[in-house]
C-alpha cells in the first residue's frame, strides 16, 4: 500500500461514518465505504472490512440504527441511518475535531527555531 | 454513563446470540463483496481480476469478522469460558490430583462454614424469626465487681427514661412441670414482660400475644402463650386449643395463643415451650412477689437500639439513668450500675460460656484452612513442573503472561469452587453436632443449630476467593515467568541443597508444620486442662452420691404440703434398699440453677466504706453435709429439730469465717443476713459453687425449714447406678403422687462434668482438627520429599556410583525432612508461645506455656514427619546408579 494514503487515527472512522449516514440519509455498509473513499479522493486507508467494526459500535452506542432490506440490485443487505443521539454526537464530535485540527494547524505552522528570537 | 450501560447491555445480549450474529455478518459481507464485484466489471475488469480487486479492498475477510466479534462481545467473559473449559479439561485428565486438592480444600473450608454457622446461629444471629438482631444489646445490672440481674423497677424505668432505644423487653427462663392426661414433663419457658411478641416483630399464628395491662398485679394474669411445637406435641395441634386451659405450678393458665413455628424463644441453648407474663412471676420464681422491690434483682432482658445509635451512645445514656436511681434509690441502688452487651457476648445465656470456645476455633479452622492451601499450593507447584512443557508452547505461540496467570487462576477457582460447595454440605450437616457434644439435660437436648444463611454463604464464598489466591497464586506466577531458553535446560534439584525453585515448596513445608505445632500445643494445653478440672476435687464427694429434684411448686404444692411432702419423701428414700443417706437442698453445686445472695452483717466486722457485704447461700436438709460429703470443721450440722419453731441458725463456710472473724472460729457467733440474726453452729469447708474454675468465696447455709422452698433438689449417698436409682425413686413418687416428674437422677461427678463442658468441646474440636492438621501436614511434607528424590534421581545415583552407601543417602533424605520440620516447629513455637495465651477461659490451672504440652507436641510432630520421610528416603536407597546415570 502506499505511503501516502492516511493511517486512520482511532475513532475517526466512526465519525466518518456518521457524517456519511448523517448526509446521505440511509446505506448499506458497501455504501458507506464508497461513499467514504469517494469523499476523501481515496486519499484514505481503508480496509472496507473495518467499517463493520465501526458499524457495530456505534449501534451499541445508539448511534446508528440498523434494519434489513434488498439493495437495488435485488441483494439482502443491512441498511443503517443515523439517530436523533447519533445527530447529537455528530454535531458535538466534528465541533471537537474542528477545533483540533485548527490548533493543529496553528501549532504546526510555527516557524522552526522561532522560539530563539 | 447510560450510554456506557446500553453499550454494557447490548454486548452481553450479542454474546447469547453468537451465532445468529455470525451469521448475520457473514450475509453482509457477502453481498459487500458481491457489489464491489460488480462495480468492478462495470469498470470492465475481468471477472477474476474484479474479484481480487475486491478482496484487496475489503482486507481480509477473516480479519475484518474478527474485529466484529470483539467489537460486540464481553472478551472478560468469553476468555473466562474458555478458560473455565480448559481447567475442567485438565482436573479430568488428572483426577487423583483434583480429588487429592478437592479434598483437602473442602475439609478446609467446610470447618470454617461450620464455625461461620455456629457463630452465626448462636451468637450473631441467635433468635429465628426476630427481627433486627443486629440492633439487640442483652443488659445485666453491675456491681463494683461483678455483674447481676436487673429488677423489675428498675427496668420499667428504663422503658421511660432511654430515647435511644425502640424497645427493652425481659425474657427469663424458667422451668415448670407440665402434666397432661397421664404424662407429667419438665418443660422450659420464660417470664416474659407484655411487650415481648410486639418487641419482637413474632405474632402468635393463633390467638393473640400479651396486653399491655398484663404485666401488672400480682398473679392477676394467668394467661400463657404456648409454643408451636408443645401445640403439636401435647395437644395435637388442636385448632380449638385457643381458650383452654393448663395447669402450671398449681394455677390454672388460659391459653390464649400459639407462638409461630421456629420460634424458640429468646436464650440461647434451649427452645422455649411457653411464655407467661411478668405479673405470673411470683408463680414460677422461688422468692415471693418481686415486682414491686427494686431490690430484688432477678430479670434478664434486652433492648434494641435505634437504627444508627452505637453501644456506646446507648450505654451512656443508659449509665445516665442507673446514676440517677442510684441518687434516688441509695437503700436498693448505691454502688449498683447497668451495662450493655452486644448480642453474642450475652452473659446469661449460653453465648457467654461458648463464646471463648467458638473464638478459639474460628482461630483454629483458619489454620487448617491455610494448612489446607499450603497442600494444594504445593501440588500445584509440582504440576506445573509437570505441566512446564504446554505452558512454555503456549508462551512460545504468543500467549500472554497476563492470560496465562489468568488461566491458572481459574483452574485454582475450579478446584475451591467445588470444595466451598463440597464444604457448604459438610457445615450443613454439621450444624446440629456442637448439641452432640454437650450434655443433655432433663431428656432435653440443648437447642444449638447452626444457621446457614446468606451472610454465612458470603462468608464462606470469601474464604473460597481467598484460599484460591493464598494457594494458586505463587505457582501462577512462577509459572507465568517461564524462561523460554531456560526450560532447554532439565531442571535439576538437589537431595542435599534444594535449589531453584524448591524453596517455595519448603517454605510452604515449613508454614504447614509451624501452624500444625502451634494446633497440637494448644489441643495438649486443653487436654492437660480438662483432665485436670475433671480431676481435681470440688470439695465435695463426686462419687457415690446421685443427684435429682422434684419441683413441688410446679406442681402447685402448697408450703404445709411440701413441707410433710418432703418428710415422707425422705423417709422413703432413706429406706430404699443400697441407699446410705439422702437430704433435701434448694440447689446442688455446679448445678444450672442459682444460689440466692443476701446482704449480711457481723458482730464486730466493720465493711469498708461505700461496700454493702453480702454472700450467697443455700437452705439445706437435715443430713445433707453428710450425705454430699463437705466435711465440718467445727460444730454440728443441721438437725431436724433445727424448724421453724426453733432460733435461727447457719453454718458459715471457712473463706467466709477467715473473712470476718479473722480466723477465729465464728462458731457460738452471730451473723446478720436479710436483716434476721442467725446463730452459727457450724464451719464447712469451702467447696466449689458456681464452677470449678472460681476462686474460693464465702458462702453459708441455713436449714431449709427455716427459710423453706418448695423446689428443692435431691442429693442421695448410695452405691447404686444412676437409673437403678431412678426407676425405684419414680415407682416410690407414683405411689406418693402420680402428678409428679422426677428429673433427671444423675451422679455429682456427671453435674461437674457437664459444668466443664466448655473445656470438653474445646479439646474435642481442637483435638480433631489437630489431628486432621497433621495429617494434611504430612502430606504435604511426604509430597515435597517424594518429588525431591524423584527429582533428584541423577544426583542421587551418582552419589551411588561415586561410593555413596545406601544408608547415607536414606540419612541424606531423612536429615533434609527433618531439618524443614525442625524449621517449622521453631517457628511455630514462637508463634506458640505467643498464641496459647488467648486460651485464657478455657484453660485451668495451667500455663500457656506449659513445657509437657510443647514437648509433646515436638514429639508427635518429629515421629509423623520421620515417617512422612521414610518412604521418599527409602526410594532413594533403591536408585540404580546405572539407570539413573542414563536418565535423560
Amino acid at each position: 500500500m502506499s505511503q501516502s494514503k492516511l493511517d486512520l487515527l482511532q475513532g475517526t472512522l466512526d465519525l466518518m461514518v456518521l457524517q456519511t449516514l448523517a448526509a446521505m440519509g440511509t446505506l448499506h455498509g458497501y455504501g458507506i465505504a464508497r461513499r467514504i473513499e469517494q469523499v476523501s479522493g481515496d486519499a484514505v486507508l481503508l480496509n472496507q472490512g473495518t467499517i463493520y467494526a465501526s458499524l457495530v459500535r456505534l449501534q451499541q452506542r445508539g448511534w446508528i440504527s440498523a434494519e434489513w432490506g434488498t439493495s437495488t440490485n435485488n441483494r439482502k443487505a443491512k441498511f443503517y441511518s443515523i439517530t436523533k443521539r447519533g445527530r447529537k454526537q455528530l454535531s458535538e464530535d466534528a465541533a471537537y475535531w474542528q477545533r483540533l485540527s485548527e490548533v493543529m494547524g496553528r501549532v504546526l505552522a510555527l516557524p522552526e527555531g522561532s522560539g530563539d528570537k | 454513563m447510560t450510554s456506557r450501560l446500553r453499550q454494557l447491555l447490548y454486548r452481553l445480549r450479542s454474546f447469547f446470540r453468537s451465532a445468529q450474529l455470525d451469521r448475520d455478518i457473514e450475509a453482509e459481507m457477502s453481498t459487500h463483496l458481491e457489489l464491489a464485484i460488480e462495480e468492478n466489471l462495470q469498470r470492465g475488469l475481468s471477472p477474476v481480476e474484479a474479484r481480487r480487486q475486491a478482496l484487496v479492498r475489503f482486507g481480509g475477510p477473516q480479519q475484518a469478522k474478527e474485529n466484529h466479534r470483539e467489537a460486540r462481545s464481553l472478551p472478560l467473559l468469553e476468555t473466562l469460558l474458555q478458560d473455565l473449559r480448559v481447567a475442567l479439561r485438565m482436573l479430568r485428565r488428572s483426577p487423583g490430583f483434583a480429588v487429592l486438592a478437592i479434598l483437602c480444600l473442602t475439609l478446609g473450608i467446610g470447618a470454617n462454614a461450620a464455625v461461620f454457622s455456629w457463630m452465626e446461629g448462636l451468637l450473631f444471629r441467635p433468635y429465628p424469626m426476630v427481627a433486627n438482631q443486629e440492633r439487640l444489646v442483652a443488659l445485666t445490672g453491675t456491681t463494683q465487681s461483678d455483674r447481676t440481674a436487673l429488677s423489675w423497677p428498675d427496668f420499667t424505668d428504663l422503658q421511660r427514661n432511654c430515647a435511644l432505644f425502640d424497645t427493652f423487653f425481659v425474657s427469663k427462663i424458667m422451668g415448670t412441670t407440665l402434666s397432661i392426661g397421664d404424662r407429667a414433663q419438665v418443660v422450659t419457658g420464660s417470664i416474659v414482660s407484655a411487650n415481648y411478641f410486639n418487641a419482637l416483630g413474632v405474632h402468635p399464628i393463633l390467638g393473640r400475644a400479651f396486653d399491655p395491662e398484663e404485666d401488672v398485679g400480682r398473679s392477676a394474669h394467668p394467661v400463657t402463650v404456648i409454643s408451636y411445637q408443645l401445640w403439636q406435641d401435647r395437644f395435637g395441634g388442636d385448632p380449638q386449643i385457643i381458650g383452654k386451659t393448663q395447669r402450671m405450678n398449681g394455677v390454672i393458665h388460659t391459653i390464649i395463643g400459639v407462638a409461630p413455628e421456629g420460634f424458640y424463644g429468646t436464650f440461647v441453648g434451649w427452645a422455649m415451650k411457653f411464655w407467661v407474663p411478668a405479673s405470673m412471676e411470683d408463680t414460677f420464681e422461688a422468692g415471693g412477689y418481686k415486682l414491686e422491690d427494686r431490690g430484688e434483682r432477678w430479670i434478664e432482658s434486652y433492648g434494641r437500639l435505634k437504627p444508627g445509635v452505637t453501644l456506646e451512645q446507648a450505654q451512656q445514656e443508659v449509665s445516665a439513668v442507673a446514676n440517677r436511681l442510684e441518687a434516688d434509690y441509695p437503700a436498693s441502688n448505691r454502688g449498683r450500675g447497668i451495662k450493655l452487651w452486644p448480642l453474642w457476648q450475652t452473659p446469661f445465656n449460653n453465648a457467654g460460656t461458648l463464646l471463648p470456645t467458638l473464638e478459639t476455633m474460628l482461630v483454629v479452622v483458619v489454620f487448617v484452612l491455610l494448612i489446607a492451601c499450603a497442600n494444594v499450593g504445593n501440588l500445584l507447584l509440582v504440576r506445573s513442573f509437570a505441566r512446564r512443557h504446554e505452558l512454555t508452547v503456549r508462551v512460545a505461540v504468543g500467549a500472554e503472561r497476563g492470560r496465562l496467570l489468568q488461566q491458572l487462576l481459574i483452574e485454582g477457582l475450579v478446584l475451591s469452587a467445588l470444595a466451598a460447595t463440597g464444604g457448604l454440605l459438610i457445615a450443613r450437616w454439621c450444624s446440629h453436632l456442637l448439641v452432640l457434644l454437650l450434655p443433655v439435660r432433663n431428656g432435653n437436648a440443648m437447642h444449638l443449630p447452626g444457621e446457614m444463611d446468606w451472610r454465612v454463604m458470603a462468608l464462606s464464598a470469601a474464604v473460597c476467593f481467598a484460599a484460591t489466591l493464598l494457594f494458586a497464586l505463587v505457582p501462577a506466577v512462577q509459572a507465568s515467568k517461564i524462561d523460554l531458553a531456560g526450560t532447554l535446560r532439565s531442571e535439576m534439584a538437589g537431595v542435599a541443597r534444594g535449589r531453584g525453585k524448591s524453596w517455595v515448596r519448603s517454605s510452604l513445608v515449613v508454614v504447614q508444620v509451624s501452624l500444625c505445632f502451634i494446633l497440637l500445643v494448644g489441643a495438649g494445653l486443653l487436654l492437660q486442662s480438662l483432665q485436670k478440672i475433671r480431676s481435681d476435687s470440688p470439695g465435695f464427694s463426686t462419687n457415690g452420691v446421685l443427684v435429682t429434684a422434684v419441683n413441688l411448686s410446679a406442681s402447685g404444692y402448697d408450703a404445709q404440703r411440701a413441707k410433710s411432702f418432703h418428710d415422707e419423701l425422705i423417709d422413703h428414700v432413706r429406706a430404699l434398699p443400697g441407699v446410705e443417706s439422702a437430704a433435701l437442698a434448694r440447689q446442688t453445686p455446679l448445678g444450672y440453677g442459682t444460689f440466692s445472695s443476701a446482704p449480711i452483717a457481723v458482730d464486730g466486722y466493720q465493711p469498708p466504706p461505700g461496700e454493702q457485704p453480702s454472700a450467697d447461700y443455700n437452705q439445706v436438709g437435715p443430713g445433707y453435709f453428710a450425705t454430699i460429703g463437705i466435711p465440718l470443721v467445727s460444730g454440728r450440722e443441721f438437725a431436724r429439730s433445727d424448724n421453724e419453731t426453733a432460733a435461727a441458725v447457719a453454718i458459715v463456710n471457712e473463706t467466709m469465717a477467715a473473712r470476718y472473724w479473722a480466723g477465729k472460729d465464728p462458731v457460738g457467733e452471730r451473723l446478720q443476713a436479710k436483716g434476721q440474726w442467725l446463730q452459727i453452729v457450724g464451719v464447712a469447708k469451702t467447696s466449689k459453687y458456681y464452677s470449678m474454675r472460681e476462686l474460693p468465696k464465702p458462702f453459708f447455709y441455713v436449714p431449709l425449714r427455716q427459710n423453706f422452698t418448695a423446689g428443692a433438689a435431691l442429693t442421695i449417698r448410695t452405691k447404686l447406678r444412676p437409673e437403678i436409682l431412678a426407676a425405684a425413686l419414680s415407682r416410690e413418687l407414683k405411689t406418693m403422687d402420680p402428678n409428679l416428674a422426677l428429673y433427671e437422677v444423675i451422679s455429682l461427678q456427671e453435674q461437674v462434668d457437664r459444668s466443664t463442658s466448655a473445656q470438653k468441646v474445646a479439646f474435642t474440636l481442637t483435638g480433631t482438627l489437630g489431628g486432621l492438621a497433621l495429617v494434611l501436614a504430612a502430606i504435604g511434607l511426604y509430597g515435597v520429599m517424594s518429588y525431591t528424590v524423584s527429582q533428584s534421581t541423577r544426583e542421587l545415583g551418582l552419589r551411588m556410583a561415586l561410593g555413596a552407601r545406601s544408608s547415607e543417602l536414606f540419612r541424606l533424605v531423612i536429615s533434609r525432612g527433618l531439618a524443614l520440620t525442625c524449621g517449622g516447629i521453631f517457628l511455630g513455637a514462637a508463634l506458640a508461645a505467643g498464641l496459647t495465651r488467648l486460651l485464657g477461659y478455657l484453660l485451668y490451672k495451667i500455663s500457656p506455656y506449659d513445657p509437657l504440652a510443647f514437648g509433646y507436641a515436638f514429639l508427635v510432630l518429629t515421629i509423623v514427619s520421620l515417617i512422612a520421610c521414610f518412604l521418599p528416603a527409602w526410594r532413594a536407597t533403591r536408585v540404580d546408579p546405572i539407570v539413573a546415570l542414563r536418565y535423560e
